[in-house]
């Protein structure tokens, strides 16, 4: 057939590639700036979910998100020191500066619980106020669990900066039903008021296998685990070891305490 | 095969139904049927994206040499399922986080393929569009229905509005986990075959 040509394999092969990349690229350019402002919405609406401000599942428009964002205040800090960093958080873009190699830097292997092999020097870290004082930090957190990497936020309360106040993952790719269920809002539940630091500022919180007996000395350090999520329950585990350490925000929570937020 | 734009188009909804007769596109059908919402949006991306693609192939069909005809359906499929991806994380953020990878395994839906190369081949571009959508209804009647099943008695909702009083909020029904486990959809696949089949003898394998 005449339409089996060499030529005319390539020509066609040719247009119809020319009509598909224009119109995909229409598409991602023209829709980007919606999509952005959707990701940073979802963004907000995760940080107050972690602050408590906002039930998990309430659905809330962009108006309500944004009314209730604005008690968060937004900072950034160097997390090897503690200070806050010179750099407007709407600027930082921490997933970007920990790819960064100017920005970053290599956690060696022993060190790293949580998995994820680079950590930006800096983070972005949210406070919660009512007006008057402080009530709440949050913190973001990542490390891997099972298929990808979970991204999420720690709030603390301030009055010991050590109390859980509520723990999220706005990102991750875990098995739906199992590992999964870190989003489920019973098992979020579970978090309020545990504890991250031992008496000699060891960090015990952990997620347990099976469920936490009651009446034990360390239940107030510890979580049900999730069956059938062994590994995803542990990542989880670890990325608080390693975010709750001295090479994660130990040292901002320690300038916190010295400043006397709590 | 039926000529008739009627039949072309309603043929797929009972008589000739991707899921239920063809046996195609199983998988998102149990991955997206949890929740009716995801199952409509679903619905919505595969409606648009296998009549576009049908359209589309059947508009250059006596073009595309026959040694790249599926390569070139391929990347058509696949540029369609990316615009609709766009289009869904730009104005419904929500669904499409839920909806998750499976947006982009359209792409892989048997039943889009398998179109484009069973009809839209060797059809004007007008029929073309009429079996692409229906047999994308096709396709979203069984979700729908599966959907509906499983959403109904796995979490006690319908598009999120309670429908029974749950139990672990003081009512009287307790949600029937197993709906929310992808099994589930195969049973209620399994039981619209049935159904289907007690009304439509001819659809019955002979048995050898």
């Amino acid at each position: 057939m005449a339409q089996d040509t060499v030529g005319r394999t390539f020509g066609v092969a040719l247009a119809v590639c020319l009509v598909c990349s224009v119109l995909v690229a229409a598409a991602a350019v023209s829709l980007k700036p919606t999509q952005s402002v959707n990701k940073a919405l979802d963004k907000k609406r995760n940080i107050l979910m972690a602050a408590g401000l906002l039930k998990s599942g309430e659905s809330a428009g962009a108006a309500r998100i944004n009314e209730l964002y604005e008690q968060i205040e937004a900072r950034v800090i160097d997390l090897s020191t503690g200070e806050y960093a010179d750099v407007s958080p709407s600027d930082f873009d921490s997933r970007r500066a920990a790819l960064d190699p100017s920005q970053s830097e290599v956690i060696s292997p022993d060190k790293d619980l949580a998995g994820i092999k680079r950590r930006a020097k800096l983070s972005d870290v949210y406070m919660v106020s009512d007006g008057n004082r402080i009530r709440k930090v949050i913190l973001p957190i990542n490390g891997k669990g099972l298929w990808s990497t979970l991204y999420g936020f720690l709030a603390l309360d301030t009055k010991d900066l050590n109390t859980v106040r509520g723990l999220v993952y706005y990102e991750h790719a875990e098995t739906p039903g199992l590992g999964g269920e870190v989003d489920n809002p019973n098992w979020k539940a579970l978090w309020d008021g545990k504890k991250v630091y031992g008496d000699n500022g060891e960090v015990r919180i952990e997620v347990v296998k099976g469920q936490v007996v009651p009446g034990n000395p360390a239940a107030q350090y510890q979580v049900d685990g999730l069956s059938g999520a062994t590994i995803t329950a542990r990542g989880v585990k670890d990325m608080l070891r390693y975010w709750m350490g001295d090479e994660g925000f130990a040292p901002y929570l320690d300038k916190l305490r010295d400043q006397g937020v709590s | 095969m039926a000529d008739k734009p009627k039949d072309v188009l309603l043929n797929p909804f009972f008589n000739d139904n991707p899921i239920a007769l063809q046996i195609l596109g199983i998988c998102s059908a149990l991955a997206v049927t949890t929740k009716l919402e995801t199952a409509v949006t679903m619905s919505l991306a595969v409606i648009f994206v296998v009549s576009m693609s049908n359209t589309a192939v059947s508009l250059i069909r006596s073009y595309i040499p026959n040694n790249i005809r599926i390569i070139v359906q391929m990347t058509i499929i696949a540029s369609l399922v990316i615009i609709v991806d766009q289009f869904l994380r730009a104005f419904a953020f929500d669904v499409s986080k839920q909806l998750s990878v499976f947006v982009g395994l359209i792409i892989t839906n048997c039943i889009v393929m398998g179109r484009a190369e069973a009809f839209a081949m060797k059809n004007g571009p007008g029929l073309s569009f009429l079996d692409g959508l229906g047999n994308a209804l096709g396709y979203s009647l069984i979700l729908l229905v599966v959907g509906f099943f499983r959403e109904l008695f796995g979490s006690g909702k319908l598009f999120g509005v309670e429908m029974f009083a749950l139990a672990n909020e003081g009512g009287w029904y307790v949600p029937n986990g197993m709906m929310l486990l992808p099994p589930s959809a195969f049973f209620l696949i399994g039981f619209f075959i049935w159904v289907l089949r007690a009304f439509k003898t001819e659809q019955i394998e002979e048995e050898n």
